[in-house]
């Protein structure tokens, strides 16, 4: 309960927190807020913004507010997923590179260096190209397998430091078992980075899976803040003068992303107390 | 000596790992997704260059992967990348080639400005810590960072191109009069100017923070206080004392950061229709080119990894521990 009330002490953790719980809301009570079907082609096309339709409508006649408001659940899926799919990765290789060490530390790296080295957009965008089949797990696996290495490095020069600590190695000295001085000793003490990472992660997630339905490659007739940019940008909304379908689901992206962003400098700041406000 | 060979091999292993993707990935996919694209362009490519895409993709052939692949490495490190399907019958190294100059310079440039605004500010915001400065830049950094970049360029190019018209909507310089010379050049800096600032807005939030966050580390040090204990002048703490030893990390995390930027230049060019290697990648990608997103992809990570290499050359003479043989 103490980390509660931690979090929601800093200002940053707080907005973050509450910019959060307002799009959790929005995709939960989606079919409630949204006025008509995200998928429905019935309304003229192209119209600009009316009390009817309060964003316009799309080039085949769909409702873009309530597609914005059902596009909330793809976005916050990919990234909550996402986010834990590759924070698991990163936590299985952090610790077992810096534990076990040796050899395994050093092909562990390697890998973990190369994944950081090799730049993400082209990578995922070349897999994507390759997976015959779009939809949503599909990119998540995409944007999973190559958001772990970042996380992994932290993580392991973490298991590093705590490694060398005295009450490490004393259950080492009583002859602890490893999973015990891995579960009970290490694993406690690097929560809050696992959640920080967990949080940056998400960003990534939700930045990549907009970049990747933008482009094309992911599956265009389901109904997420990316395809509304796609289609929007495939029908020159800007130059047709619709931009409230453009800059709005981007704009959420943003808010999205910075949400999760502010939560994951908050943890950053409660666990380093350099970084904190004098 | 031994921290450059260090580098070296890493240079080679990361190269050697993203050729192998490119070898390995589509004979990993159920049904080879490169017989579909073999299959779409039949009637416009003539039977020498199918055979060559089938070779080069796996398709139809005896020969057992283990020599497919020394084949496939053979041809990469001659510069073999095969035909372009979309741009048939150039060769992909053609078409790649008149692509790279364009994203070279427009990604060059940005990001040296981006990282030398980016860590002059963060010095700025860490020092200042207090003031308004840093209360409106910390969270607009924020902001800048999770915003998705191609959006970004779109706001950008809806409002100074299309609403106010002071700059031209796509392209890499003016196609309706011979130029030549420095009128010329003057019409590639236009033509370059949104995108730059694209790519250098977005990337800058990220050197800010990890300057910022280096520098309020490093100013708690001991070394700091004992600096303005004997009188020496802010400026000269601020910048010789503090940020030489705070932008150190800023290098060390340029492998990251450069492949952020990368892919902000990817897809800042798309939305410009910047003819380089990222609207060129959004081309193949809709054409389904297999044999010219590889290289694309190729070239990146090579291009990648020299950025990188210069980086560490340069961190070899900012840091003396990595000259002595530590890491």
């Amino acid at each position: 309960m103490n980390y509660v009330k931690l979090f929601f002490s800093n200002r940053k953790s707080a907005v973050g927190v509450i910019i959060f719980l307002m799009f959790i809301a929005m995709a939960i009570f989606a079919p409630y807020i949204a006025p008509y079907s995200p998928t429905y082609m019935g309304f003229t096309a192209l119209e600009g913004p009316s009390i009817k339709h309060l964003l316009g409508t799309t080039a085949v006649g769909q409702d873009i507010f309530s597609q914005v408001i059902w596009g909330s659940r793809m976005s916050l899926m990919v990234g909550i997923i996402t986010g834990a799919i590759a924070t698991t990765l990163s936590v299985i290789v952090g610790l077992t590179s810096g534990y076990v060490g040796g050899l395994t530390d050093d092909i562990l790296m390697t890998i973990t260096n190369i994944f950081l080295v090799i730049p993400g957009l082209p990578l995922i965008i070349i897999i994507s190209a390759f997976i015959v089949v779009k939809g949503m797990w599909t990119i998540i696996f995409v944007i999973s397998i190559t958001g772990w290495a970042w996380g992994a490095r932290t993580l392991r020069s973490q298991v590093l430091t705590l490694k060398d600590r005295d009450y490490v190695k004393a259950s080492v000295v009583v002859g602890e078992k490893s999973s015990h001085i891995i579960f009970s000793d290490i694993f406690p003490n690097m929560m809050s980075l696992i959640v920080a990472n967990f949080f940056g992660a998400s960003v990534y997630a939700v930045l990549s899976e907009a970049g990747l339905e933008f482009l094309g490659l992911g599956n265009s007739s389901a109904v997420s803040w990316g395809t509304i940019l796609y289609w929007a940008q495939n029908n020159q909304a800007l130059l047709f003068g619709l931009w409230e379908w453009a800059a709005v689901p981007g704009l959420l992206i943003a808010l999205l992303g910075m949400s999760f962003a502010l939560m994951n400098f908050a943890v950053d700041e409660i666990t380093n107390p350099r970084l904190r406000k004098r | 000596m031994k921290y450059i060979i260090k580098r070296i091999i890493f240079f080679l292993i990361t190269a050697w790992a993203a050729v192998t993707i490119n070898f390995i990935l589509p004979r990993l996919m159920p049904g080879n997704p490169a017989e579909v694209m073999i299959a779409k362009f039949q009637g416009r490519l003539n039977p020498q260059a199918i055979n060559a895409l089938e070779i080069a993709f796996g398709i139809n052939t005896k020969q057992n992967i283990f020599f497919q692949y020394i084949d496939y490495l053979g041809r990469m490190l001659t510069g073999n990348f095969g035909i372009s399907v979309s741009f048939y019958p150039t060769t992909v190294a053609q078409v790649l080639s008149q692509a790279i100059p364009w994203t070279l310079g427009l990604a060059g440039i940005s990001t040296v400005l981006a990282f030398t605004f980016g860590t002059l500010i963060g010095i700025g915001a860490s020092w200042r810590r207090t003031s308004v400065s840093s209360g409106v830049i910390v969270p607009l950094s924020f902001f800048l960072n999770a915003m998705p970049y191609f959006w970004f360029a779109l706001v950008v190019e809806y409002i100074f191109a299309f609403i106010l018209g002071w700059f031209p909507l796509g392209g890499a310089y003016s196609s309706s009069s011979n130029l030549a010379g420095l009128p010329l050049i003057g019409s590639i800096l236009y033509h370059a100017f949104l995108p730059g600032l694209t790519i250098v807005v977005t990337a800058l939030g990220g050197w800010m923070l990890t300057m910022r966050n280096n520098m309020i580390s490093v100013l708690s040090d001991d070394y700091i206080t004992f600096a303005f204990a004997q009188g020496l002048p802010d400026k000269t703490v601020e910048y010789q004392y503090a940020a030489r030893n705070a932008i150190l990390p800023s290098f060390t995390g340029f492998a990251m950061a450069i492949g952020f930027v990368i892919s902000g230049v990817l897809l800042t060019e798309i939305i410009f229709s910047y003819p380089g290697v990222g609207y060129l990648l959004y081309q193949a990608v809709l054409n389904i080119d297999y044999p010219l997103m590889q290289a694309i992809f190729l070239f990146i990570t090579i291009a990648v990894l020299v950025a990188n290499f210069i980086a560490d050359i340069v961190y070899v003479f900012l840091d003396p521990r990595a000259r002595s043989g530590g890491e």
